[in-house]
């Protein structure tokens, strides 16, 4: 197994299915099984990831492999390349995508039969995937920034893929849209970057910050650069405040949801600031942490009133994704990742549950139609349970792991800075969390069915459907991640797979806890560690995590235990009439239940502002932009006519009279003309005898 | 007695010389007009004599004049020849009625 044969790999995964999405699309009309080319593609996509993840975290484990290659040269100093870049970090997110990807097709194999575009919603997977790959294995921003577009493409597809209904097409609008005010920043920030480094590379954008080169020679502008390319997540990962595309979006397939708008395609947006961490400086990475939370807290409070299984799933997202965010904000590095992974297979689980539930019930979202599910799904629900223990952060879950460590971060950044409210508020919306995963399950699955002609109706799935179910529910247990249930500290996944994090932003603009302690000593030393290639957190954050660990999973165990039960003392024994809660807190409900009110706010400033100035703009094009071009070609003809008239009168004039005037000259000369030879001799001698006189 | 000298020779050849000129501008007869090249080209022989006589040229005024005297009898030759055609067919040898150069 040598370097070579990994990059290989890596574009055989990168390429077979931009392969798939070719051959699907091209002979999707033709042929009616051809699906099952892609379907066969994604599954060697996903052998070969395999096998990729395997032979890195075996032989190369501590490598970071990267390959370029030039694409155009601007000058001898401007060369823009292409390239990948594998650390652990790129084998265990392409092994994620793959999987997921590939059990959405098995999935939607079912899913979607039926459906009279079968065949190019499996192109559309394919182009998904391709483009996924991209971002993950690609070793320069630039790059990213293609995918990143290309992405948001198949997303918009797929969100509009039953384009038939307005509500979608209009999702699909709207992702793509809100999307682009976030990649305007990233723009930006990477514009910003190529004018400082010459360069899109990660690491010689990294290494060159490490020798001290900032953008304007600026801590300042180093701290704008990091949110500006974090602007690019914000719109990806739907983060407050661009998170109001994402509960639309659940207008496509709900495979689709499962792989795109849950795991996968909302997480590159947390893999890009795990990609960029190196140059966050302590300014951004507090501004990183407060939308974090706000992205966290808004949409878990949304979550609580929500009818819409998918919907509920949807914020339940953005609440997640806000927590690997604050994660990576308050600098918790590896559990942001770690969340990531964990987060993509236990909600492609809830995701593919819910498809699987509304498979079942005919294409039936609304929870209050739904109930007694347990008994015709038993299946659904074991992995929705699980999943949902998953979110909830109960022990012996992956999730538990994951979501105790960001708790356990934050925790410690408390105790570190003395700022407490990312703690506080990351308890809050896991007590949420809790309570809304739960009121979603006992409202599905248990007590009585009250739509009773669709409850006699539904079934189990078939297999293609049930086990990407099961798989995703297996992952969702501590067991892949670390044989200690308790703390993943100590586990492979978490302590050999996930590289460290490198820092390069000048010492003095990181956290406290983030210095490295060597510069104290001495310059000298302090060179050669900055370009050093790990690392580590002063022994303070080691410590305050360590003493973190055990309070912060006490109180997460207790705020998700009182979610839970509250949850089923609402909605399973009824002891609290739910109906007269909510109408004695009707204002505090409805702000909920109407997702405090962003869209209708974004709709009264944004929309209307822009729609307003585009009137306004109309009016100066019709009547300024307009009234001058037609002034100037009025102008253009009155002047027109005058040098018509002057071209008639002075020029056809002058012409005429040297005309006029050879005519008379020649009338005159003519009598010369005798044709007598002896004429002509006189003058001739005439003139000679002039000429003598003269000369 | 005087003595001759190259200026005799020149008042002669360009007397000679005027009167050819003459003849040629304002006789009707195209015979008569032939006459006057003839008067000219002799004119340019007196010169050429009288040059040779009185400069240090050799023998070439000779020769040029010897050439010259066998270049005009070509030339009335011809001359003759055109004026027998053209009284062929203007059945006039009045060069005033000759104008059809004017066309």
């Amino acid at each position: 197994m040598t370097e070579n044969s990994i990059i290989n790999i890596s574009l055989a995964i990168l390429f077979l299915p931009l392969l798939g999405f070719v051959v699907t699309l091209l002979l999707g009309k033709k042929v009616k099984s051809i699906y099952l080319f892609e379907v066969f593609l994604i599954t060697v996509v996903l052998i070969a990831s395999i096998f990729l993840a395997f032979s890195k975290l075996s032989y190369f484990i501590d490598d970071k492999i990267v390959s370029e290659l030039e694409w155009f040269r601007l000058s001898d100093t401007l060369v823009i390349n292409l390239g990948f870049l594998l650390d652990n970090i790129t084998v265990l997110m392409l092994f994620v995508v793959a999987l997921i990807s590939a059990l959405v097709h098995y999935f939607s194999i079912a899913y979607m039969k039926g459906d009279e575009r079968y065949n190019r919603y499996f192109a559309y997977l394919g182009i998904f995937t391709f483009s996924m790959n991209g971002i993950v294995l690609t070793n320069n921003i630039l790059m990213m920034y293609i995918f990143w577009e290309l992405v948001g493409l198949s997303s918009y597809l797929l969100i509009g893929f039953w384009f038939e209904k307005k509500s979608a097409s209009d999702a699909g609008k709207k992702a793509f849209l809100v999307n682009r005010i976030g990649d305007l920043g990233m723009f930006a920030g990477i514009l910003i970057l190529f004018l400082t480094y010459n360069t899109f590379s990660f690491d010689a954008i990294f290494q060159a910050i490490g020798t001290g080169k900032l953008p304007f020679n600026s801590d300042f502008w180093l701290s704008v650069t990091g949110i500006l390319l974090f602007m690019g997540a914000i719109g990806k990962s739907a983060q407050f405040p661009l998170h109001v595309w994402l509960p639309d979006a659940m207008e496509g397939p709900t495979p689709v949801s499962a792989l795109i708008h849950a795991a996968t395609m909302v997480a590159a947006g947390v893999y890009l600031t795990i990609r960029i961490f190196g140059l966050l400086t302590a300014d951004a990475m507090m501004f990183i942490a407060v939308i974090g939370m706000l992205s966290a807290f808004i949409p878990a409070t949304i979550a609580l009133t929500q009818n819409d299984i998918k919907k509920v799933l949807a914020y339940s997202t953005v609440s997640q994704l806000g927590y690997m965010i604050m994660a990576l904000g308050v600098g918790a590095y590896k559990f942001a990742f770690f969340h990531l992974v964990t987060h993509a297979f236990f909600k492609a689980c809830l995701f593919l549950g819910s498809g699987s539930v509304i498979h079942a019930m005919h294409h039936e979202q609304d929870i209050r139609n739904m109930g007694g599910l347990r008994k015709k799904l038993p299946l659904t629900y074991a992995t929705f349970l699980i999943s949902s223990l998953a979110i909830s952060g109960i022990p012996l879950t992956s999730g538990f792991l994951s979501k105790d460590g960001i708790l356990a971060s934050t925790f410690a950044f408390g105790s570190l800075t003395g700022n407490w409210i990312f703690a506080i508020v990351g308890f809050l919306v896991a007590l949420m969390t809790a309570f809304y995963m739960f009121r979603l399950i006992i409202i599905t699955f248990h007590g009585e069915p009250r739509d009773h002609h669709k409850y006699d109706h539904a079934h189990e799935s078939p297999f293609v459907m049930a086990m990407p179910l099961a798989v995703l529910a297996m992952l969702s247990i501590f067991i892949f991640y670390t044989p200690n249930p308790f703390s993943a500290d100590q586990g492979w996944f978490f302590s050999k797979w996930i590289n460290s994090a490198e820092l390069h932003a000048p010492n003095a603009t990181r956290y406290d806890f983030m210095r490295s302690e060597v510069s104290n000593h001495s310059e000298a030393v302090s060179e050669t560690h900055s370009t050093h290639e790990e690392i580590t957190y002063s022994e303070k954050y080691t410590e305050a995590m360590h003493s973190a660990h055990y309070p912060a999973m006490i109180i997460s165990e207790i705020v998700a235990a009182i979610g839970i039960l509250l949850a089923f003392v609402f909605y399973q024994w009824k002891k609290v009439n739910v109906d007269k809660l909510t109408a004695s807190i009707q204002p505090l409900y409805n702000f909920s239940l109407n997702k405090w009110y962003f869209d209708e706010f974004y709709h009264k400033t944004f929309v209307a502002g822009l729609l307003g100035l585009s009137k306004i703009i109309y009016w100066f094009d019709s009547k300024i932009v307009d009234g001058i071009v037609n002034g100037s070609a009025e102008v253009t003809r009155k002047l027109a006519f005058f040098t018509g008239g002057f071209d008639r009168i002075v020029v056809d004039g002058l012409v005429n009279l040297m005309a006029y005037i050879s005519g008379f000259i020649g009338l005159i000369f003519r009598r010369v003309q005798t044709g007598k030879v002896q004429t002509y001799l006189v003058l001739v001698i005439f003139s000679i005898i002039i000429l003598l006189f003269l000369f | 007695m005087i003595e001759v000298g190259l200026n005799h020779f020149l008042v002669v050849s360009t007397l000679l010389f005027s009167m050819g000129i003459y003849a040629i501008v304002s006789r009707k007869n195209a015979i008569q007009v032939l006459m006057g090249v003839e008067l000219i080209l002799n004119a340019a022989n007196i010169n050429f004599i009288a040059f040779t006589r009185f400069g240090n040229f050799g023998l070439q005024g000779h020769l040029i004049a010897l050439f010259i005297i066998v270049l005009a009898a070509a030339e009335a030759a011809i001359a003759l020849a055109i004026v027998l055609n053209i009284y062929k067919t203007l059945s006039t040898v009045n060069v005033d009625e000759v104008d059809s150069l004017k066309d």
